[in-house]
């Protein structure tokens, strides 16, 4: 449920991104995200109230494309690194030691955006 | 034609909302107030633990309540009995409260006082182990409550919410002798997603461990405000 708001404040940051090209309007066809996998969001639910969210706007026809990144952790015992799973309760398996630095899976990012310009509507260049 | 171009933004998925939550941190530190965010799932008792917790704090600190509520102001009722002023915000859907919800609630606080004349904020979030892990309000310090009828297990099915707290209260401990659980299985589930915060055993209705947690609040507030000596205000009151 909460996806509707991250995606609402994903609409704003895309919004802010494109006054930098203003006058010209930029085509979006596809937005890059990276979401962790220790985080609260449903990727595909995020990618579902996207296109509604989208519809009828600038950025209508634009696709979200999401990248997961496993949850990675660092042991504080040996600095492995290693998986952490709920059915290990989140222990390092080389000691048992909680789950003390997390590497990756914290992510929620948007990486790139990728668009173009319709040249007739493009300032010309300096 | 078009050219097909790429920008690469790097940006935080809730950038929006982390700005706002900033500006409100800034408030807070311009008032210099301690902002507390209380979450947890729906009846773990955070509106009885503010009962009895502000109760007892008002002797020495000023404090006052943005309580988040989807549809009712029922708990803020309750709170403003206690005779700390309490601002309802009414989430409507919203599963939990954001930065401008806060900010909004702010808002109305201040045409009832000067902020700077608090110590605490308290910001009881609207009951939910999911979301509100996600939005930060401008709090200094996240508190969660799990409560020993929820099972031990919630550490490990809800873990961002565990691992982003400073503190974790655990509650209803009057009820241990009826149930099940062991409150050092509740414990050691909490310490292994997050080994770094302060776990504590409460009960609101027998007075179990309050003083205890009392006692963080007002070193928080004493931590907080020495970490922020001779820092100048970044907005004026």
């Amino acid at each position: 449920m909460h996806e509707v708001d991250m995606t609402k404040c994903l609409v704003l940051s895309m919004n802010d991104w494109r006054q930098q090209h203003n006058p010209a309007v930029p085509v979006v066809s596809q937005v890059h995200l990276q979401v962790g996998d220790f985080t609260c969001v449903e990727p595909e639910q995020l990618v579902h109230t996207w296109r509604i969210a989208v519809q009828n706007s600038w950025l209508s026809g634009a696709e979200l494309s999401i990248e997961q990144i496993p949850l990675v952790a660092r042991c504080v015992c040996c600095s492995s690194t290693y998986s952490p799973s709920a059915d290990q309760a989140y222990q390092s398996p080389c000691c048992g030691h909680p789950m003390e630095d997390i590497v990756s899976g914290r992510e929620l990012r948007i990486r790139s955006v990728d668009y173009s310009l319709n040249p007739e509507l493009a300032p010309l260049p300096a | 034609m078009h050219m097909p171009l790429e920008d690469t933004l790097g940006l935080n998925l809730l950038a929006a909302n982390q700005h706002q939550a900033e500006h409100n941190r800034e408030h807070f530190d311009a008032w210099d107030l301690l902002c507390l965010n209380v979450m947890s799932s729906p009846g773990a008792g955070k509106t009885s633990l503010l009962e009895r917790s502000l109760a007892a704090l008002a002797t020495d600190l000023s404090m006052a309540v943005l309580e988040g509520d989807m549809t009712t102001q029922l708990d803020a009722d309750r709170l403003e009995a206690v005779g700390v002023p309490v601002v309802p915000i009414t989430t409507g859907r919203a599963c939990h409260l954001d930065a401008s919800m806060v900010s909004g609630g702010v808002k109305l606080l201040r045409q009832r006082l000067d902020p700077a004349g608090l110590d605490v904020l308290w910001v009881e979030n609207v009951g939910n182990l999911v979301c509100p892990a996600e939005f930060e309000v401008g709090e200094h310090r996240k508190v969660a409550l799990l409560s020993v009828t929820e099972g031990d297990d919630k550490p490990l099915k809800y873990p961002v919410m565990f691992r982003e707290a400073d503190c974790v209260l655990i509650t209803k401990t009057d009820l241990l002798p009826y149930l099940p659980v062991e409150i050092e299985r509740i414990e050691a589930h909490i310490r292994q997603v997050n080994p770094r915060c302060t776990v504590l055993p409460v009960s609101a209705t027998s007075g179990e461990g309050l003083a205890d947690w009392h006692r963080w609040v007002q070193d928080q507030l004493a931590e907080h405000r020495q970490s922020r000596a001779g820092t100048p205000a970044l907005v004026s009151a």
